[in-house]
């Protein structure tokens, strides 16, 4: 109780307002929104598909409805649930302020789509807090897309990426299973998600989000849902565009088309979902890579 | 002990703010420049050596001189090494810098430890490495726009830049002691060798306040005038912590 009493005197309590004036102040200068910016900020809009998303008295009941217990009245993730989530176990509820996204289909270091945006909140976050809103109507939806995308002054200021193209699914063989252990080596995947894709490589324990709190690489083999969709395509785009604010990079520049489709492959036979890739993965009998090969193999 | 560090962070953050508002006009004309030496007043803190068991190729790398930590380096003379010299609130010519620096991952740690860069500078991220990393720069995303890339050994380099000034921890999550800086700023700007030495080009004759900045945040200023075509000269001393 005394150090309770302590904590908020009247001295520290000023020298804490000094302190949040004074992170204000650059602030100021740094968000150098013009009276533009600030009108497409406060008449933001999304659009999927023929819909078009916009900030009105549904989208902000809606938000302060559903939304803001996690993700807080501005939008910086601090609802007053949030304090009750502890990661790794429960990741803290996104900061909408900072524009910065998990799950898209741009390349990393660039802003979501609209529809990208409406998918998440449509699929939910497995292993998380946040659950799928797909009782929401389209509509909706689309709106509170518009509402999330007016907490950060990026999507006032910057357009999203242009969304990686994915190529057609080629069929799964054993030759391609094969191939996409060569790149799950060779770009050493293992080192965060384990030779067996369960979690346990020797970087796992140490790994940290963007705002430095404990993160734990997917583990494959424990049934969940992959973060950001569990369609292949899903997971390759997981691999090409990266989930930023986390340790996952982009391997764009790294795996060949191709080569990707092989890689999502060799991880569906980790995964406790059946597969084609699991099914003839049973013939294989593969061997976990070596974590002392040489790199390169 | 509270309140000692939210003292500390309020004068830092209102010295900041000030100076960020507070732009000053420099006018241009010829060419000048400013060197000088930025030492460490007092013996060089211990630098404790880092733990690579994590990843035996690192270890492997780095047995013939064990490897680290980088915060101080200090020459024989008490020079520091990895200061950042710049022109605070540079309002002169945006030159396009063309030069490409190169940010190079060798032996798990970062070459250099600190890149200083310009605004319109691009800088190439290369890997010597037989182990994969990941190149996670962190800046403050209301600032500049972060990004998170693979490096797998044979992997082509990045190219990149910054939009805005910015001081930019970076990392690599695989191998977690891995950090270094990009100092991004506006106009001529160098870095301290491992002598402490430096000399900034291409100064355009007028009266600047010279920044020196030196990790994780500590930053120091010097007003000084340059006359076309002659060397201006600012020292700095950081105390050891």
């Amino acid at each position: 109780m005394r150090t309770h009493l302590r904590k908020w005197s009247l001295p520290n309590l000023a020298l804490w307002l000094i302190a949040a004036v004074a992170v204000a102040l650059p602030l100021t200068s740094w968000a150098q929104l013009t009276k533009a910016d600030i009108a497409v900020r406060d008449n933001m809009e999304a659009h999927i598909g023929n819909l078009t998303g916009h900030i009105n008295a549904d989208s902000k009941y809606a938000y302060r409805r559903y939304c803001v217990s996690c993700h807080g009245d501005l939008g910086d993730g601090n609802g007053e649930v949030a304090q009750w989530l502890d990661p790794p176990m429960w990741p803290k509820p996104r900061n909408f302020q900072l524009g910065v996204f998990k799950c898209r289909s741009t390349p990393t270091g660039t802003l979501p789509t609209d529809q990208d945006l409406f998918d998440t909140i449509a699929r939910g976050l497995d292993r998380s807090a946040m659950p799928q809103w797909s009782t929401f109507t389209k509509q909706e939806r689309a709106d509170l897309v518009a509402y999330v995308k007016h907490y950060s002054p990026r999507f006032a200021t910057e357009k999203p990426g242009t969304p990686i193209t994915i190529p057609p699914e080629p069929e799964v063989t054993p030759d391609r299973i094969k191939a996409g252990r060569d790149v799950f080596a060779r770009v050493q995947c293992w080192k965060c998600h384990g030779v067996q894709g369960n979690a346990d490589g020797p970087s796992a324990p140490t790994l940290q989000d963007d705002l430095g709190r404990p993160i734990a690489p997917y583990n494959f083999t424990e049934g969940s849902r992959p973060k950001c969709g569990d369609t292949d395509a899903d997971i390759y785009r997981i691999f090409m565009t990266g989930l930023d604010g986390t340790p996952m990079p982009s391997f764009a520049d790294n795996i060949k088309p191709d080569e990707a489709w092989d890689l999502v492959f060799y991880l569906r036979t980790f995964m406790a979902q059946s597969s084609k890739a699991k099914q003839l993965a049973k013939g294989l009998q593969l061997k976990p890579v070596d974590p002392n090969a040489p790199a390169g193999q | 002990m509270r309140h000692k560090i939210v003292v500390v962070f309020s004068v830092v953050a209102l010295l900041c703010s000030g100076a960020l508002i507070l732009n000053q006009n420099v006018s241009a004309a010829g060419e000048g420049k400013i060197s000088g030496t930025v030492k460490l007043d007092g013996a060089a803190p211990h630098m404790r050596g880092i733990d690579m068991s994590k990843d035996p190729y690192c270890v492997k790398a780095n047995s013939a001189t064990p490897a680290k930590m980088e915060t101080y380096v200090v020459g024989s003379g008490g020079g520091l090494a990895n200061v950042v010299i710049s022109i605070q609130g540079w309002s002169g010519s945006a030159d396009v810098v063309t030069s490409v620096p190169v940010f190079n991952q060798k032996n798990c740690m970062y070459t250099p430890h600190v890149l200083a860069l310009d605004t319109t500078q691009s800088f190439k991220v290369t890997t010597s490495d037989q182990t994969a990393h990941n190149i996670h720069p962190l800046p403050n995303p209301m600032v500049n726009v972060g990004w998170n890339q693979s490096q797998p050994p044979g992997a082509p380099p990045v190219e990149k830049s910054w939009k805005n000034a910015e001081v930019i921890p970076v990392q690599c999550n695989i191998h977690p002691w891995m950090h270094g800086f990009f100092v991004v700023v506006k106009g001529p700007y160098a870095t301290s060798d491992d002598s402490g030495n430096y000399t900034i080009e291409n100064v355009p004759p007028g009266s600047y306040t010279v920044q020196a900045w030196h990790e994780p945040d500590e930053t120091q200023t010097q007003k000084v005038t340059v006359a076309g075509g002659a060397a201006a000269s600012a020292n700095f001393t950081f105390k050891a912590k």
